[in-house]
């Protein structure tokens, strides 16, 4: 059974809802600003590990159909990135562009996350049919930028950790695992995927 | 003399309304306690009260701020005790890890009279003030918060530092057992802090037992910490089991976590900026944009002295 892409559709939306609905019930805690950074932060990365699964997964056998999703789970990682962005930008910094310059050119986690972002970008706009045609084979290519944007989104995490280094070693090793199985599965089988 | 700045009353001498309501409260527990002590001799309030409960007897209004205080839900809700867990979050819900009776706290080093005394035993000949200070975090946050303690500088003067005491350290109760962040190697446990002798003996420096009125919440740091106003909050250490005065600048944890971070001194410079965060800029709790943070954190009338001839970008 196939389940509908509404229904994904709303999955994907579901946290930004859960956002909202803490946000009018007053459940953002002292610091609602430093909330739905990390909120959208920690859902951007999530989305993207997910995003990376897939391929692993629809390998499994009767797991074929879950690729359809690959696109899905990408545009809504690239979704919760921009929430997560604009909400720095707006929201921490009130469009303070010389702030964020500043920002953007001392503070290491800001430059890798920020760079990220550029990565993410080229992704989510040749998402289309119409640019997967156009592009032809150079459209894998430029997709392999993914590996590069989760690398530095996990160094980001890292980045910003003061102390406690748990979750983002956490996040580290799961993206670990999927790199690995992608690098394991290039030496064993010369078709690109 | 008791110093304050703003002699005024202002709206902030206002009896909150919580306090008020619970008035006949007070004065019931105060008379239970009085008879209590009259009968038995029992230790004076601090000793017997549980975290949350209402403090009697403090001098109201000697350090006072033209400023909003916080609300005490999120004071008391998003703190960074890294002993209870690494979130804001956490510490409040793990608060009850941490068991502040029985409490005793060592005094030793460079002092004529070392020991080890209960809580009771150390704060009894302490009056209680309640000082409204600034708190800045170093993550670029800050509250104002209505303390309740004494200067430290009456305590210490008390165990007589010897000539040669310069500096004096602190240490944080280490109860990996319980306390679900010292299970991790996230700092070098226990945690430890530390002042120059004529910063902790400045009028402004205070130990704290309460805050808002009543016992502080456990993770604010019960039953005893230190309070610094002037410099980041990581200064100003929670649970303090051991006082020692020392004659060379002793270790401090977040220094030794990451030295070009956190400095010795870390007091809040607004020129001095640091590799994660904006330092000339802060979230006041509860307020949308940050407002510009000022330098010794709005104490520099007071303690820009301590630091003359000093070069405050290299001893950060």
């Amino acid at each position: 059974m196939q389940i509908p892409q509404p229904v994904w559709l709303l999955l994907g939306l579901s946290p930004l809802a859960r956002l909202i609905q803490s946000g009018i019930s007053g459940g953002l805690g002292a610091n609602p600003i430093e909330y739905i950074i990390r909120f959208s932060g920690d859902w951007a990365l999530w989305l993207l590990l997910i995003s990376l699964s897939i391929s692993p997964i629809a390998r499994l056998p009767g797991c074929r159909g879950v690729i359809r999703l690959r696109r899905l789970a990408g545009l809504f990682c690239f979704f919760y990135a921009t929430l997560h962005l604009c909400s720095y930008l707006v929201l921490d910094k009130y469009f303070d562009w010389f702030d964020i310059g500043r920002d953007l050119r001392k503070r290491p986690y800001i430059t890798v996350g920020f760079s990220t972002f550029l990565l993410l970008l080229p992704l989510a706009v040749t998402s289309s049919k119409g640019w997967i045609k156009r592009l032809g084979r150079h459209w894998g290519t430029l997709h392999t930028l993914v590996y590069p944007a989760a690398i530095l989104a996990i160094c980001h995490y890292f980045l910003m950790t003061k102390a406690d280094w748990r979750l983002p070693a956490l996040h580290a090793l799961l993206l670990a695992l999927l790199l690995g199985w992608r690098w394991r599965r290039n030496i064993f089988s010369p078709l690109p995927g | 003399m008791p110093f304050r700045w703003n002699p005024e009353l202002t709206a902030m001498d206002v009896t909150p309304e919580i306090f008020f309501q619970q008035r006949r409260q007070f004065i019931q527990q105060s008379a239970l306690l009085g008879a209590g002590v009259a009968l038995g001799g029992i230790a004076p309030a601090v000793s017997l009260a549980e975290p949350g409960e209402p403090l009697t007897n403090v001098q109201k209004g000697v350090v006072t701020l033209d400023e909003p205080v916080t609300p005490f839900k999120d004071a008391s809700s998003y703190t960074n005790f890294y002993e209870l867990g690494s979130g804001k979050e956490e510490p409040a819900r793990y608060g009850d890890r941490l068991q502040t009776d029985p409490w005793h706290v060592v005094i030793e080093g460079e002092v004529n009279r070392p020991g080890r005394w209960s809580l009771a035993d150390l704060l009894k000949p302490h009056p209680l003030e309640e000082r409204v200070y600034r708190l800045r975090c170093v993550e670029a946050w800050s509250m104002v918060i209505p303390w309740i303690g004494f200067p430290l500088k009456g305590l210490l003067e008390r165990f007589e530092p010897t000539a040669k005491a310069r500096y004096v350290a602190f240490e944080t109760i280490h109860d990996p057992s319980r306390l679900p962040g010292q299970a991790q190697n996230m700092l070098d446990w226990p945690y430890r802090e530390g002042l120059r002798l004529d910063e902790a003996l400045h009028p402004l420096t205070i130990l704290a037992v309460g805050m808002y009125g009543r016992v502080l919440p456990n993770q604010n740091g019960a039953p005893l910490r230190l309070v610094v106003p002037w410099k980041y909050g990581f200064k100003s250490i929670k649970s303090i089991v051991r006082i020692t005065l020392t004659e060379n600048q002793p270790p401090t944890s977040w220094n030794q976590q990451a030295p070009t971070e956190y400095g010795f001194y870390a007091n809040v410079n607004p020129a001095v900026d640091h590799p994660r965060w904006d330092q000339s800029k802060e979230r006041r709790i509860g307020e949308f944009l940050r407002r510009p943070t000022l330098p010794f954190n709005g104490y520099q009338t007071q303690v820009a002295s301590l630091y003359q001839g000093m070069d405050l970008s290299k001893n950060f």
